[in-house]
């Protein structure tokens, strides 16, 4: 359809169902809205859960925060609100045309991603270690032992859902660095993929304090 | 590879036939090519879910167990459930006359993303074969519903199966929404305000508001059934602290707004025919179009209905009961408003206004019974019996599948370029009305008499009344199958269609050929005209 198209930094081609290309950016920007109010929903179900289970089981939800490593999760923190920092500079510098400055704050923004990642897994391994992955390995002595379970499995599923949105978000970086390498890559396109990391990271921040900070409250 | 897209615009051949080969199918991003593979992939559900409807029935001639044993009859009700729902209500009337109407109706060449489209369409092939595979390993048990802890500890049906088949047609349904609001959002064509577009489009929008927002819910919590199941851990399981009701309440969080995903459709496709058959502007444009976007909304403020007696607070209930009722109100104002419409409007009584003129009856009393079962007291009693069955199938069938074979006929000489044969039509639709209300009114009756729903056994005194249904059911499968056959026949040797031979109002009539070129139309029309203008004459074309 567009293959033999000529390209460059702005050139964006019009595919054959739009009139003009304004239409297509709005239309571009507006899937990815829609989109994202269905992640919305999406992760809404599982914090829903989580939420009514730490009203019913406070103390038990409480033993398993204590659990997670508080210095990680501020890193992690941290790492993705720097992130969205510079992926914020790489759609200011794919709309300005500056094609180095792009490569760079992508490529920054792809190493501060798999450095979440690489914490996260970190993290993975250290809960894993300590058995407390539900499941019949599972290991806990203390009188709330089984509501503990239930905070780990919502743990793992929350966060694993996240990771999962973050190394999507950073195959998507990957192809966005060749496109900007190869000087192929649609002005509004890094604009879009920004909205998606941002709501990745806004995510996480109602997970940080959901799932780590359940111990400041009482100190 | 053109240089330059807008050259297909000047192909004059057809969408049908400017391409040939199963790849022009099956790859194809034509938003009316999609439709065509969404009809028949749908068709082929409807018949399977419709063998297991009639397994069902057969069974329940006799008050025992004889043809089926309990197990299989369980298997069998619940994969006539999740098949009818997922496989044929939700993308009957949005993925087929959505698909194919939609972008026509707004004036555009396609949907805003067509390959996501085409994705759409692929994704739903895949969960098709996902179910199509539960089923030949020997289906489901625990109803449409899997409610636990029996469908993540105790059933031994498939559920895990079943319940990934439904997770992946989850983002089918998703991606569709995304596609419609979009394009209604940006691809209208000059001139097409949104109060100019057809009810049709506002009711597919509304559609796509509540596919957006409320299928993902349906995925995590599926997601969580699945996770339960697997490996053996709590989260809905009482035995380690979870809570069964919460799973309830994300299920049908999904799955109330889901039935209005099955209704809204259906009366998008009522409002197009009964003013084409009306040769009348709809009464209460603005009304009929924002009870859409009022009964989308509501819908998401209803679902603890259905946790009357689960164990829910009594105050919760009092509350979704109230906002139950509020759901009454937008679907009164359309049903005034389409017989306000027919009020001194001259009326041709074409199989599609015969669809719709039952619709309209039908769905009253189906949305009636609705009052019914969202009152408390009364819900105590009917709870779980035939006469909750009777009252969704008086929605889903009566309503839905009545509005989806009316538009069928309405648009099928624009999508087959072909007249369907009015004699064999209308004989079909009045089977289709008797057998239907053969099959679900007495279920009413024994639903209000006491008997329970999905046991394979009942006492004998309810014979009298299971006989009468299963008569009913086997006219209503003829009315089913006779369409089948005379469309077939038709695309060969029915009539040659012109371009608007309804003479009804809207650009897919008005603009656009039968069948029409792949972008649609010569070149974008600008519109000039309110919708359903037929007191200044329609445009024939």
């Amino acid at each position: 359809m567009v293959e033999a198209e000529p390209v460059g930094p702005h050139h964006t081609p019009l595919r054959e169902q739009f009139e003009a290309l304004g239409q297509q950016r709005e239309a571009d920007t507006l899937g990815m809205w829609v989109f994202l109010s269905t992640e919305i929903l999406f992760f809404g179900g599982v914090i829903t859960s989580y939420m009514i289970y730490r009203s019913l089981f406070a103390p038990a939800f409480h033993i398993g925060s204590g659990h997670l490593d508080l210095v990680s999760g501020t890193a992690m923190t941290v790492i993705l609100l720097a992130s969205s920092f510079t992926m914020a500079l790489s759609v200011h510098a794919a709309e300005h045309g500056l094609r180095r400055r792009l490569m760079l704050c992508l490529a920054l923004t792809l190493v501060l991603g798999l450095a979440f990642l690489g914490l996260k897994a970190h993290e993975y391994y250290h809960v894993y270690q300590e058995r407390l992955v539900p499941g019949s390995r599972f290991h806990l002595e203390g009188p709330h032992a089984r509501e503990v379970q239930l905070f780990m499995m919502h743990y793992f599923i929350m966060t694993g859902m996240h990771a999962l949105h973050m190394i999507i978000g950073a195959g998507m970086l990957i192809f966005l660095i060749t496109y900007a390498a190869r000087n192929t890559y649609k002005n509004y396109t890094v604009e879009i993929c920004g909205l998606y990391w941002h709501f990745v990271d806004i995510v996480w921040l109602f997970l940080f304090p959901l799932l780590y900070l359940f111990e400041l409250r009482t100190r | 590879m053109s240089t330059h897209p807008h050259l297909h615009r000047d192909d004059p051949k057809d969408y049908l036939h400017c391409e040939y080969g199963i790849r022009s199918w099956l790859f194809t991003t034509d938003h009316k090519r999609i439709a065509i593979l969404y009809l028949v992939s749908i068709t082929l559900m409807f018949f399977v879910g419709g063998a297991f409807a009639t397994l069902v029935r057969l069974e329940l001639i006799t008050p025992q167990s004889d043809l089926l044993q309990p197990e299989t009859y369980n298997r069998m009700f619940t994969m006539h459930g999740i098949v009818m729902v997922w496989f044929f209500l939700i993308p009957s009337i949005p993925a087929v006359l959505g698909n194919f109407l939609i972008p026509m109706m707004v004036g555009a060449r396609d949907l805003a993303f067509p390959r996501i489209n085409l994705l759409s369409w692929w994704l739903f092939t895949a969960s098709g074969v996902f179910v199509l595979i539960t089923i030949f390993i020997g289906g489901v048990d625990t109803g449409w519903t899997f409610y636990t802890p029996f469908s993540t500890f105790y059933s031994n049906s498939y559920a895990v199966a079943a319940a990934l088949a439904i997770f992946i047609n989850g983002f089918s349904t998703i991606l569709t929404g995304l596609n419609f609001i979009v394009t209604v959002h940006t691809m209208r064509a000059p001139g097409m305000t949104w109060l100019r577009l057809p009810l049709f489009v506002w009711s597919n929008y509304a559609t796509a508001v509540i596919m957006v927002l409320a299928t993902p819910v349906l995925a995590i919590t599926l997601l969580l059934v699945g996770i339960e199941r697997v490996f053996r851990v709590g989260i809905f399981d009482p035995a380690l602290g979870g809570d069964p009701i919460l799973f309830q309440h994300l299920f049908w969080f999904y799955s109330h707004p889901a039935v209005y995903i099955m209704i809204l459709p259906g009366m998008g496709v009522v409002s197009e025919l009964v003013t084409a058959f009306s040769r009348k502007r709809i009464f209460g444009y603005h009304f009929v179009a924002f009870a859409s976007m009022a009964i989308a909304l509501f819908g998401f403020l209803v679902w603890g209905h259905h946790l009357f007696v689960s164990g829910q607070s009594l105050y919760a209930g009092l509350v979704f009961s109230l906002l139950s009722y509020l759901v009454a109100v937008p679907s009164a104002i359309k049903v005034f408003n389409w017989t306000a419409t027919l009020y001194k409007g001259s009326v041709l009584l074409a199989t599609p206004m015969l669809y719709a003129l039952a619709f309209i009856g039908l769905f009253t009393m189906g949305g009636l019974t609705g009052l019914f079962v969202a009152a408390l007291g009364v819900d105590v009693h009917v709870h779980d019996t035939y006469f909750v069955v009777a009252h969704f199938h008086y929605i889903m069938v009566g309503g839905m599948v009545t509005a989806y074979m009316g538009g069928l006929h309405f648009w099928w000489p624009k999508i087959s370029g072909r007249m369907y044969p009015e004699g064999w039509a209308k004989i079909a639709a009045g089977l289709i009305f008797f057998g239907f209300n053969l099959t679900f009114f007495p279920q009413f009756v024994l639903g209000y008499l006491g008997m329970p729903r999905r046991y394979a056994t009942y006492p004998p005194e309810f014979q009298v009344w299971n006989v009468l249904s299963t008569a009913g059911a086997s006219i209503l499968a003829v009315g089913y199958v006779v369409p089948l056959f005379y469309l077939f026949w038709s695309m060969r040797y029915g009539k040659i269609a012109p371009r608007n031979p309804w003479r009804a109002s809207g650009l897919e009539w008005e603009e656009a050929d039968s069948p029409p070129i792949k972008h649609n139309f010569e070149e974008v029309p600008t519109v000039t005209k309110e919708a359903y203008h037929y007191h200044e004459g329609v445009r024939l074309g």
